[in-house]
C-alpha cells in the first residue's frame, strides 16, 4: 500500500495582469485585459473583466467597444517581464521544498513531503505570503495526493473564497472531499477537454465524483489508457511523477503572423531571416546543433476571397551548424525554392530539427576546426552583444532594418526588470 | 593463390600537408607563487543584491529625498524581502504611484512618510488609510 503524497501546485491568480500591477498600482481594481502578440484577442482577464463575462481568447476587434463602455485598460503582451517575474516566483517557490517542477510560466508543482501534516496548512499560506510581499503576485496553493488532485483543489482554493488561498484535499475528511467533488464539473479536472466531458456527460459521468468512482477498466475501453489514469488519480493513486529537467527541446520553431499581409518578396525574405536568427539563437542557448531547418509560408486561411498557398520545405543542415549565417543562408535557399508571387502571405516560420548536444558533434571528414572555432567566437560575440545591448541590436542585414511587418505593440509596459531604461520611476515630490 | 593486381599507381603525397594546430594554447612554464593565493573578482551585483529575487531597481524623478542623498535620476537598489522599520527609507504606494519617502512611526501608533526636502509636506496616514509599502530601499547609485 503506498503511503499518501502530498503535491502542492501552487499558480498566479491572473498571472499576466498581477505583473502589470505591480508596477502600475493605479490598475488596481480596473478592469484590464491583455492582448496576444500583435494584440490579436485577450490572452489574460483580471477578476474584473472575468465578471463582466468577457471570455478568454476574444478577439481584441470584437472587445473594443465594449471596452471602452467599461473603461476597460487594454495592454500588449509583456512576455519579458512576465518571465522574469515567473522566474522570480519560481525562484522562491523552490525554496519551499527540494522537490519542484516547474509546469508553466505561472505554476509549479511542489512535494511537500517533509512538510508534518499539521504544518502543511502554514507552509503554504506562508507560500502565498512571501511570494506578495517579495514580488506582489498573489498566488493560490492547492494540495492533494496526486498532481491530478492537486491541481483540483488548486481549482476549489481559487473559487471558493472560504478557503483563504488554500485547499489542502488530503486535510480533508473522505466523506468531505466526496462531497467537494460532486460539486465539480467533471470538465475542471486536469486532462479533460471540452470534447471528452461532452462524450463522458452523454455516458452519466457529470461530475469529478462520477468520474473518480466510475469502473476503470470501464473508462479503459470506452476511452483510453489516459482517462483511466485520471481517473486512478482521482483516487490517489498517483501516476505522473514530477519532472525535475525539462527535457532539451527536440525542435525548435519561431513562427510568427504578420501584422498586415506581407506581398513582397524583399519583405518575406526580411522576415524568413529574422525568424532564422532567432531560432538560432534559442539553440545555442540550449547548447544543441540543428541537422535540418524547415522553413514555411502560408496566405490567410480565414480570407478565403483571396488566393490561397501554403507550402513548407526542409533542408539537410551538413555539418550540424547553430551558425546563424549559415542557418539563414540554408532559410534563404528553402525560401526562394517556395515562395511563389502574387499571394499576400499571413504567416511564416522556421522549425529546426534533428537537434544533437554540441558536445557530441563528430568532426567530419571535410570539416575545418579553425573555421569552426571562428564561427564560435564569431557567434559568443553576437549573443553576447545582444544580451547586452538588448536583443536585436546587432542582427544581419538580411533582416532588415526596421522592420515594418513586425508584430504589434501599441500599449505595451516598460520591460520594468529587464531594460535599464525601462526602469520603474519612482517619484520623489 | 591470387596474383596481386596492380590498381595503379599510389598518388604523390604533396610536400606540405595542413594539420590542424591544437585551438587552444597548451600551457608550459612554471607555476607562479601567486597560485595559492588566486581570489574572485570583487562582484558588485552581488554585494548589492542580498536577495535576488526580491530585488528591484527603479528611477528616481524629482528632489524631495535631496537631504538623504537621494537625487533625480538615481537609480535605487529595492529590496522587497526586508521588512520596513522605523525610519527606513521606503517605496510607498500614494493614490497609485511608487513615491521614495522616510518611514516614521509615531509612539502613538501614527504612521507618517517623511520627505528629505523642506519643500514638500509630511504626509500624514490616517486611520482610513492603509499603508501601502512596496519594498525598502537598500542603496542608492548615484553618477557623478
Amino acid at each position: 500500500m503506498n503511503p499518501t503524497r502530498t503535491i502542492a501546485l501552487i499558480d498566479g491568480n491572473n498571472f499576466y495582469v498581477s505583473c502589470e500591477r505591480v508596477f502600475n498600482p493605479k490598475l488596481e481594481g480596473v478592469p484590464v485585459v491583455v492582448l496576444s502578440n500583435n494584440d490579436g484577442c485577450v490572452v489574460a482577464r483580471s477578476q474584473e473583466v472575468k465578471d463582466l463575462g468577457v471570455k478568454m481568447g476574444v478577439p481584441w476587434y470584437q472587445l473594443e467597444a465594449f471596452a471602452r463602455q467599461e473603461g476597460m485598460v487594454a495592454l500588449s503582451s509583456n512576455y519579458a517581464l512576465y518571465a522574469d517575474m515567473s522566474n522570480r516566483m519560481m525562484a522562491i517557490l523552490g525554496g519551499f521544498s527540494p522537490s519542484q517542477e516547474v509546469y508553466s510560466i505561472d505554476e509549479c508543482f511542489l512535494d511537500l513531503a517533509g512538510v508534518e501534516p499539521m504544518a502543511r496548512l502554514d507552509a503554504a499560506q506562508g507560500m502565498r505570503q512571501t511570494v506578495k510581499q517579495q514580488i506582489g503576485i498573489p498566488v493560490c496553493v492547492g494540495i492533494g495526493a496526486t498532481k491530478t488532485l492537486a491541481k483540483l483543489a488548486n481549482h476549489v482554493a481559487k473559487k471558493r473564497a472560504h478557503f483563504a488561498g488554500v485547499c489542502d484535499f488530503n486535510a480533508l475528511p473522505a466523506a468531505a472531499l466526496d462531497q467537494l467533488l460532486s460539486e465539480i464539473d467533471v470538465g475542471e479536472v486536469w486532462g479533460v477537454g471540452s470534447r471528452l466531458s461532452a462524450q463522458l456527460r452523454a455516458m452519466g459521468i457529470a461530475t469529478v465524483l462520477q468520474l473518480k468512482q466510475a469502473p476503470q477498466r470501464r473508462l479503459r475501453q470506452a476511452f483510453s489508457v489516459v482517462l483511466e489514469r485520471i481517473a486512478l488519480e482521482l483516487n490517489g493513486v498517483s501516476c505522473l511523477s514530477l519532472e525535475e529537467l525539462a527535457p532539451d527541446k527536440q525542435q525548435i520553431m519561431t513562427s510568427r503572423s504578420f501584422s498586415r499581409g506581407v506581398d513582397t518578396w524583399p519583405e518575406l525574405k526580411e522576415a524568413v531571416i529574422a525568424y532564422a536568427s532567432r531560432a538560432a539563437e534559442k539553440l545555442r542557448r540550449q547548447g544543441s546543433l540543428a541537422g535540418s531547418l524547415h522553413v514555411f509560408i502560408r496566405t490567410n486561411p480565414f480570407k478565403d476571397t483571396l488566393p490561397q498557398y501554403a507550402q513548407g520545405i526542409t533542408l539537410p543542415l551538413a555539418p550540424p551548424t547553430d551558425d546563424t549565417r549559415q542557418l539563414a543562408g540554408a532559410a534563404l535557399q528553402g525560401l526562394q525554392r517556395i515562395y511563389r508571387a502574387g499571394f499576400s502571405y499571413q504567416k511564416a516560420g522556421i522549425l529546426l530539427g534533428e537537434l544533437i548536444p554540441r558536445h557530441r558533434r563528430q568532426l567530419g571528414l571535410f570539416d575545418d576546426p579553425e573555421a569552426e572555432a571562428k564561427s564560435r567566437r564569431l557567434m559568443q560575440a553576437l549573443d553576447s552583444i545582444n544580451q547586452r545591448y538588448g536583443s536585436g541590436s546587432l542582427h544581419l542585414l538580411g533582416e532588415g532594418l526596421g522592420k515594418p511587418w513586425g508584430t504589434r505593440q501599441r500599449q505595451r509596459s516598460p520591460r520594468y526588470t529587464t531594460r535599464l531604461d525601462e526602469l520603474p520611476i519612482v517619484w520623489a515630490k | 593463390m591470387h596474383p596481386l593486381a596492380i590498381a595503379g599507381p599510389a598518388a604523390l603525397l604533396p610536400l606540405a600537408m595542413p594539420f590542424p594546430l591544437f585551438l587552444s594554447r597548451v600551457p608550459a612554464g612554471f607555476p607562479s607563487p601567486a597560485d595559492d593565493y588566486i581570489e574572485k573578482h570583487i562582484d558588485l551585483n552581488a554585494h548589492l543584491v542580498r536577495h535576488p529575487s526580491a530585488t528591484f531597481f527603479l528611477r528616481v524623478q524629482g528632489d524631495s529625498m535631496t537631504g538623504a542623498g537621494i537625487f533625480d535620476k538615481d537609480l535605487l537598489v529595492v529590496d522587497r524581502a526586508v521588512k520596513p522599520s522605523h525610519n527606513a527609507i521606503v517605496i510607498a504606494v500614494v493614490d497609485g504611484e511608487l513615491t521614495v519617502k522616510r518611514l516614521v512611526l509615531r509612539d502613538g501608533g501614527g504612521v507618517e512618510l517623511h520627505p528629505e526636502n523642506a519643500n514638500y509636506p509630511v504626509l500624514r496616514l490616517t486611520e482610513h488609510q492603509e499603508l501601502n509599502i512596496w519594498g525598502v530601499v537598500t542603496h542608492v547609485v548615484h553618477r557623478v
